[in-house]
């Protein structure tokens, strides 16, 4: 069980339902460990900036994590958590292991595109 | 109307809980502000099995739980932020946290510390692709290949075991003679035959393309140089305070501990105290940690009756 405050994803349809609802997803699987624990902080942190991107935690351990697990674009990948930008259902970019705030904003703009706030300034 | 807390309890492991239960009980009605992640280090550690009054091993979640509702059952409030600044102005200390800011009249910090990196520059390029700092987690992606563990302390002992059971061959790097582990998890990793020692070495690089193939270790004695094949690197080798945020507040020491007076938890800035990893580079462990706790909220409560 993640103890975040990001909202979690706990079954395939929840998972369908996230992805056909918005344009925008992020969902980062993983535990509560120490290379894990750095990058849900940094989410909740940017969520509360991209009001256009939906973001999601699963555990690595529970069923409906096989859905990331096994997507080919984690298929190399060696370290928790395993981070996935979806863009209208279909995988935009993929991350493993800790990554720093920057990384991640580099990814969300990248993807998604600035917040509407920064796009004003 | 304006609200002025009587505490505010920056962290949630077991200093900050403990500090929540004594406070609560003084019917100061502690505010929590908890972080993004409850439950401070412990939670990312292993299972506990040295918490005294526990026969048997808990698990780090529900152990934190055990502490949380009792702080709970006493009135402590919870606020799933961090706090962002902090400056004091007519006697009362501003927090800026995720939504908004706080008024308080004592403040105790018990952020902790998080785990430290080994500062190669081509560590950060092999995350997840073969440099970890949670063998829990990543142990299984090693499955007969060869790992290094770098650290001498208990959590490096503890992933060293347990990679055994993934990895063909695990080899301990420690950059000094002495371990800081405690005898019992130096024996665990010494009875274990897949476990090799390297022992003064320092990791001085990480090799590979597209993930780790290997490492250069230096001699930390002789500074002789050597390559060693590996596919993983597990570092476990201490951890860093999370005081950032209040370095204009109070003093801290060349390692960014807070510095706090002898047999009290006092600040160098009257009604901010600390308690837990942020103030103890030396021992690190959960019940000083909530002893500790406890002494802050007793500070606490001598400060705001001297106060009136």
């Amino acid at each position: 069980m993640l103890r975040t405050n990001l909202k979690h994803l706990e079954t395939n349809e929840a998972i369908r339902e996230a992805l056909a609802e918005h344009e925008n997803v992020v969902i980062c699987c993983g535990r509560m460990g120490p290379m894990c624990v750095p990058v849900y902080c940094v989410l909740e942190e940017l969520e509360r900036e991209y009001a256009h991107v939906a973001f999601y935690d699963q555990d690595f351990d529970i069923p409906a994590a096989g859905f990331v697990r096994n997507l080919p674009e984690c298929r190399s990948f060696m370290g928790l958590p395993f981070t996935v930008y979806f863009k209208n259902g279909q995988v935009a970019a993929a991350t493993t292991s800790l990554q720093r705030k920057s990384q991640i904003e580099k990814i969300l703009e990248a993807q998604f595109g600035k917040p509407a706030e920064m796009v004003k300034e | 109307m304006r609200t002025i807390e009587n505490v505010v309890i920056a962290g949630s492991g077991p200093a900050g809980l403990t500090a929540a239960i004594y406070t609560a009980r003084a019917a100061l009605e502690p505010l929590v502000l908890e972080g993004h992640v409850p439950g401070g280090q412990l939670i990312v550690c292993h299972e506990v099995e040295n918490y005294p009054g526990l026969a048997n091993p808990i698990s780090r979640i529900e152990l934190m739980d055990r502490f949380r509702n009792q702080a709970r059952r006493f009135g402590a409030r919870f606020r799933s932020e961090m706090v962002e600044n902090v400056e004091k102005r007519d006697g009362v200390f501003h927090l800026v946290t995720g939504s908004g800011t706080l008024e308080t009249k004592t403040l105790v910090i018990a952020t902790g510390a998080q785990a430290r990196r080994l500062a190669i520059p081509t560590e950060p390029k092999f995350y997840g692709r073969g440099v970890s700092g949670c063998a829990v987690c990543d142990g299984p992606f090693f499955r007969d290949k060869e790992v290094l563990v770098v650290g001498g302390g208990n959590t490096a002992m503890q992933d060293a075991v347990f990679l055994t059971r993934f990895a063909a061959k695990v080899t301990i790097v420690h950059r000094r003679e002495h371990l800081r582990a405690t005898p019992i998890e130096v024996q665990k990793a010494k009875k274990n035959p897949k476990i090799e020692w390297m022992i003064p070495w320092i990791v001085e690089d990480i090799l590979g393309t597209d993930s780790v193939e290997g490492v250069v270790l230096r001699n930390a004695k002789t500074r002789q140089t050597r390559e060693v094949r590996c596919a993983g690197v597990f570092v476990a080798i201490g951890h860093d305070p999370k005081a950032e945020v209040f370095k204009n507040l109070v003093t801290t020491d060349e390692q960014g501990y807070i510095r706090i007076e002898a047999d009290s938890t006092r600040t160098s800035m009257p009604g901010v105290f600390a308690c837990g990893d942020i103030c103890d580079a030396i021992y690190r462990q959960a019940v000083l940690a909530a002893g500790r706790g406890c002494m802050a909220a007793m500070d606490v409560e001598r400060y705001l009756a001297g106060e009136k």
